[in-house]
Formats: structure tokens, sequence, C-alpha cells
């Protein structure tokens, strides 16, 4: 047996590659659950992001562009979400089920409309596409043993929106933890009526969250269809939005947590792809099916409070009713 | 124009579509979706040419979801459409519980399996296995390493047939050949997760592998994207996808699911039912595909050989073992 070799170099690459919209989208549920909103929306935003990243992309040649139309378009499904549950105080869940079918439905029809390649975008070019930075001195160091191919081959190499989504982790500990409005955002999110005694508005909290998780949920998209993929293809979110979700109860709603959960199930993805390996390691076959699945099964242990106990936040789901 | 004229226009074009209607016959499309650049969208080219053909139109449905099934299929045979074509393994089941239901209406279904089949359906299937294993020897003749790839979508006995078949033709070519089989998943989302394509794409890269065959729908655009991205030739699957990426795609095993629905509605209400139609090299109901955007990846010798292969399978000379005879293969472990 060699476990060892379970951390082969390309698994770990792969983990990185896996887990960086896992984590954003499990960073944008956290801003928006900490507030005391529940979204399960965050794989419509997400679908949504990436289907107009690709499409303005594709349109104009420049990423960027691409990026902010992506960001745009998960925001205006934030607010949508933040307005059936804030303002009119809806019920959340609904909120966002009817999010993931209407983002589901409505990118393929406009793919459909606006490049009739069946629900498409075209395949983006160089402009269009986040291409891997090479990091300084990656060639230099890689002749350095152990360390050398670390930084070459896991380290560097990346496009942009990963090392983006790696320093939100640090920015989100930081916002939530260490500054007033991460204070005031957390206590809406465990007792609204607090703040509101207080003078804070508990609406325009929630709102500013809610706009947060759209963000980071347009980023997620975006780094879906023009860093992994070069264009958009129907429904390619294919449930990640679901198992950050999970991610997020696994990290307990904690900013380091989610960036260990959602490396943990990014690593349980990229090994499932190398059955080889795991032989090779273990000296036995797991099932592939098993390895995809333990994600789920490792939720439902902590849900189940053996490994510890996750509780989310006290507020959340009831949408604040001033008076009565 | 009065008013009144208007609806008298209107209710005689009403009248008059109603007529043509009896005798439209309706395509289902499977979840895929219409526009797969894969199977389903086969299906509809093969409609499209025959409503081009003979002026006549045709009913058709995208399903999005498992429940739609029955309904769509009761849907079209109230509404009088005849045959009712579905594609997709999935539909036998519901067409074997609606079928009796309608006798005087005619179904087909394409790739899909009944113990008994019911006197007004006709089960349409293909020699997936030969034409895999064209593309196979392809893959064998046109790797450096010794070592291909194999991508399947949702893991069923269909997507096995495929790699099996596959496998057997890299054997053929390269005894000592390494073939690398993986599966997307085990639910329909594997049919569109390119994300995860690429990574398994990049994965059997990392393993040695330098051409990667894709049987599995959306899935397939990530496979052949990452094997355009990193420069390693990739085949395509269903319809001819050489063009997705000129000059990096080997070729495309073709499954003529058009020519299936094509003559399926050309014969129209008469058409033969009660038993399985099976198309393969024979029939031109399988192959591979060569165009100008995989012109230059071909060589005559490859073709020489591929297509003696393809005349000895014709001829019974050479048998490609099917994954169905014993549920599992004799050169490949998945």
């Amino acid at each position: 047996m060699n476990f060892l070799a379970l951390f082969d170099l390309t698994v770990l690459d792969t983990t990185l590659r896996l887990a960086v919209p896992l984590l954003l989208a499990c960073l944008a549920g956290l801003f928006s659950e900490r507030a005391g909103i529940f979204d399960i929306g965050l794989e419509g935003k997400m679908l949504a992001a990436a289907f107009f990243s690709a499409a303005i992309a594709a349109v104009s040649g420049n990423v960027w562009l691409g990026l902010l139309a992506g960001i745009g378009a998960s925001l205006v499904l934030s607010a949508v979400h933040g307005l059936a549950s804030i303002t009119f105080r809806g019920n959340q869940l609904i909120s966002g089920v009817a999010i993931n079918f209407l983002a589901a439905g409505m990118t393929v029809l406009i793919a459909q409309d606006w490049f009739s390649q069946g629900g498409r975008t075209p395949s983006l070019t160089d402009g269009g596409r986040f291409g891997p930075i090479t990091l300084p001195f990656a060639d230099a160091f890689s002749a350095v043993p152990v360390v050398g191919p670390i930084y070459a081959e896991l380290i560097s190499g990346h496009s942009i929106l990963v090392y983006v989504a790696l320093l939100c982790v640090p920015g989100t500990w930081y916002i939530l933890f260490r500054t007033r409005f991460g204070l005031r955002l957390r206590a809406v999110g465990e007792n609204p009526a607090a703040v509101d005694t207080a003078g804070v508005s508990v609406v325009g909290l929630r709102f500013v969250a809610v706009g947060i998780c759209g963000i980071l949920c347009g980023i997620a998209g975006a780094y879906l269809a023009t860093g992994l993929q070069a264009g958009f293809v129907k429904d390619m979110t294919a449930g990640r939005g679901f198992i950050a979700l999970a991610a997020l109860i696994f990290a307990k709603w904690r900013p380091w947590h989610a960036l260990w959960a959602t490396l943990l199930f990014g690593y349980l993805q990229a090994i499932a792809l190398r059955p080889d390996i795991i032989e090779g390691a273990l000296g036995f076959k797991v099932q592939v099916q098993l390895l995809d699945a333990l994600p789920y099964i490792l939720t439902v242990v902590i849900l189940a409070g053996f490994v510890g106990k996750a509780i989310p936040p006290r507020a959340g789901g009831e949408p604040y009713v001033k008076e009565r | 124009m009065t008013m009144m004229q208007k609806i008298l226009g209107a209710t005689a074009a009403m009248a008059l579509s109603a007529g043509a209607a009896l005798a439209e016959p309706a395509l289902i499309f499977d979840l895929g979706g219409k526009f797969d650049k894969s199977f389903n969208e086969a299906a509809f080219n093969g409609a499209q040419r025959w409503a081009e053909e003979t002026g006549g139109t045709f009913r058709e449905i995208e399903l999005q979801s498992e429940a739609q099934r029955e309904q769509a299929l009761r849907r079209f045979a109230e509404a009088g459409a005849n045959p009712v074509i579905t594609t997709g393994f999935a539909f036998a089941d519901p067409v074997s519980v609606v079928a009796p239901d309608y006798p005087d209406t005619k179904f087909v279904n394409i790739d899909g399996w009944m113990p008994e089949v019911p006197a007004n359906v006709q089960l349409i299937g293909f020699q997936e296995h030969q034409g895999s294993y064209l593309v196979g020897m392809m893959a064998g003749m046109a790797s450096k390493s010794g070592t291909v790839g194999f991508i399947g979508g949702m893991d069923i006995p269909l997507i096995r047939h495929f790699g099996c078949g596959y496998a057997q033709g890299v054997k053929a070519v390269n005894p000592d050949a390494t073939v690398i089989a993986n599966m997307t998943g085990t639910t329909p989302s594997a049919w569109n997760d390119p994300v995860k394509g690429s990574e398994l794409t990049k994965a059997q890269i990392s393993q040695g592998a330098d051409v990667v065959y894709a049987a599995a729908g959306g899935t397939g655009v990530g496979v052949l994207q990452t094997a355009a991205d990193e420069d390693i030739l990739s085949i395509g699957v269903d319809s001819n996808q050489n063009y997705l990426h000129s000059g990096k795609v080997l070729t495309s095993m073709l499954k003529r699911v058009d020519v299936a629905v094509y003559d399926s509605m050309k014969a129209g209400e008469a058409m033969e039912t009660g038993g399985f139609t099976t198309l393969g090299l024979a029939e031109d109901g399988v192959g591979y595909a060569l165009d100008e955007h995989n012109a230059p990846l071909v060589s005559d010798e490859m073709k020489a050989a591929v297509d003696e292969a393809r005349e000895k399978i014709i001829s019974g000379d050479l048998e490609v073992v099917a994954y169905y005879a014993n549920d599992s293969c004799p050169v490949l472990d998945f």
C-alpha cells in the first residue's frame, strides 16, 4: 500500500479546479445564510452567470466583460430572491426553487434565440477565456525538489479566478468577524429584532448580504463557463450549487471550514476520476459511485450530529416582521 | 378585411391544419434535448429532412422531466399523431404501457428494448459496437503512446456497449494497447457535465492517453474541448462532430438516428410494427465520419484498414462481441 500515491499532483491540481466553484458558491451561501436568508438558488444563479458570462464573452471577445455580465445576471436573480423573501416576506425556499427553474429554462431559451446552437454559446476563443497564469519564478523553482513541482504545477498555472476565490476566504473571515458590518450581519441572522432595536436596518443588511451572495455566485458561474470550459452548455452546473450547500452545512457556516470542506469535496470528486490510483494505493477496487456519494453521506453524518453539531443561524429562513 | 372575414379565415385555417394533423407524425426527444449536437439532434435532422422532402409537418416535444414521458405519449396519441417516434432507451417502458391503449397508433422507439413487443410498436436498434470498433481501430493506429481513452456519459449497458466495441477495435490493431475507460456518472446529469468531462480527459491524459473517444452527450463537448486544448485527438459520437474542433477531432462514430427517423416518417401509418429493426454497418446505420475537417488526420493506411474491417464485419468474417451478449466485455473491465 502506498497512501502517498493518493496525493498525486495531478489529482491535487484537479481538486483545486473542482473545489473553486464549490468554494465560491459556498461562501456566497455563507453570506446569505449568516444574514438569515436561506438560499437554495445558488445553482440557478451560477447557471445564469455561466450563461451570460459565456454569451457576452463570445459576442464581445472580452472575458472581463463576460465576467461583469455574469455577475450582473446573478445579481438580478439575487434581487428577485431578496424582493420575494425580504421585502414581501415570502418563503425563502420556494423563492430559491423558483430561481433554479427560472435559470434552467431561461438560459437555454435565450441561448437558442441569440445563437441558434441548441441552447449553447459558441465556443470561446483566446480572448474570451480566462487563461492559466504562470506565477513568477514558477519555471525557476520547478527544479527544487518537492516544493518546486508543488509550486510550479499545483499553485501556479491556474486562471485568475482561482486565486480570487482563495483570497475570498480570508476576506470573508475578516469581513464577518473583524468588522462592524460583519458583526451586524451575523447578528441579523441570529436575532434581527436586536439589530432593529439598535437602529440598524434589517432589510438593508439582508439585501447587502444577498447582493454579496449574488456577486460570488456570479464569479463561480463565470469560472465554470469561461475558466474551466470554453462556453455554456445547458445545465452545466450539474448540481454544484447543491453540493456547495452541503459543504456549507459541513463547514458549519464558517469561512475557513468552508475552504477545507470544499477542498475535501473537490478531492473526493478528483480521486473518483482516477480509479487506477485508488487501486494502486489501497490494493483493492473502490466503487466510483461510492466516492461520488461520499460528500452527501458525510453531510448527513454531520447533520445527524455524529461529528460535532451543525447549528444554522437562529433566524435563518424566517422573514423579519417589524410589528404585528 | 372585416372582423368577420378574419374569424372565418382563421377558422378555415384551423380546419385545414386539423385535417392535415390526422396523419402527422410526432417525435419525442429524450432528456438530452433536441439540440444536443449528438443523438437527439440527429433524430431532429432526420425529421427535418423528411419535412423538407415531402412538405409535411411533424409534431415534436422536448422532455423536461422523467414524469412527462407517458403524458407526452398519450397526448400525441390522443391528438391523432401517427407514427409516434421516441428517442432513447428510457422510453421503452412508457411505450410498452401506453401502446396497447391506442391500437390504431404506431409507436417507434429508438435504442429501447422490451421483452415482448406489442403489435403496434417497432423497436429500432443500432449495432453501436460495430461502428465503435471501426473508430477504435483508427484510435489505435493514430495513438503514439499506445494508450487511448474512452469517456462514457451515464453508466448504462448501452454506453458500455460503445466502450466494448471501441476497445476491441483498439486491440485489433495494437494488442498491447491500454484502454482507459471512465464513466461520467450514474444519474442523467452525467449527460450534461462538461466540466467533469474535461477533468476526466485531463486525468486520462496524465495516464498517457493521446486519443479519447467521448460517448457522453453534452459532456462530450468538454471532452472534445479539453482534448483540443491539450493538443491530443478526440473522437465524437452519434452526429458528425468533426467540425467542432477542426483538425483535432480524429473522426466521429456516426449513429444514423436521422435515417431511422426519416424512414419511419416516410413509411408513416403503413409502417411495419411488432418487432425489432437492427441497423448495423451493412445498413449504413452506423459508421465513421470522414470530411474536410479530419481528412489530414486519417492516413490512407488507416482508411484502408478500417474499410477492410468494415467489409469483413458485413460479410460475417469478423465478429465484434456485443456487451449485451453476456453483460461483460472480453477486453475491457468497467
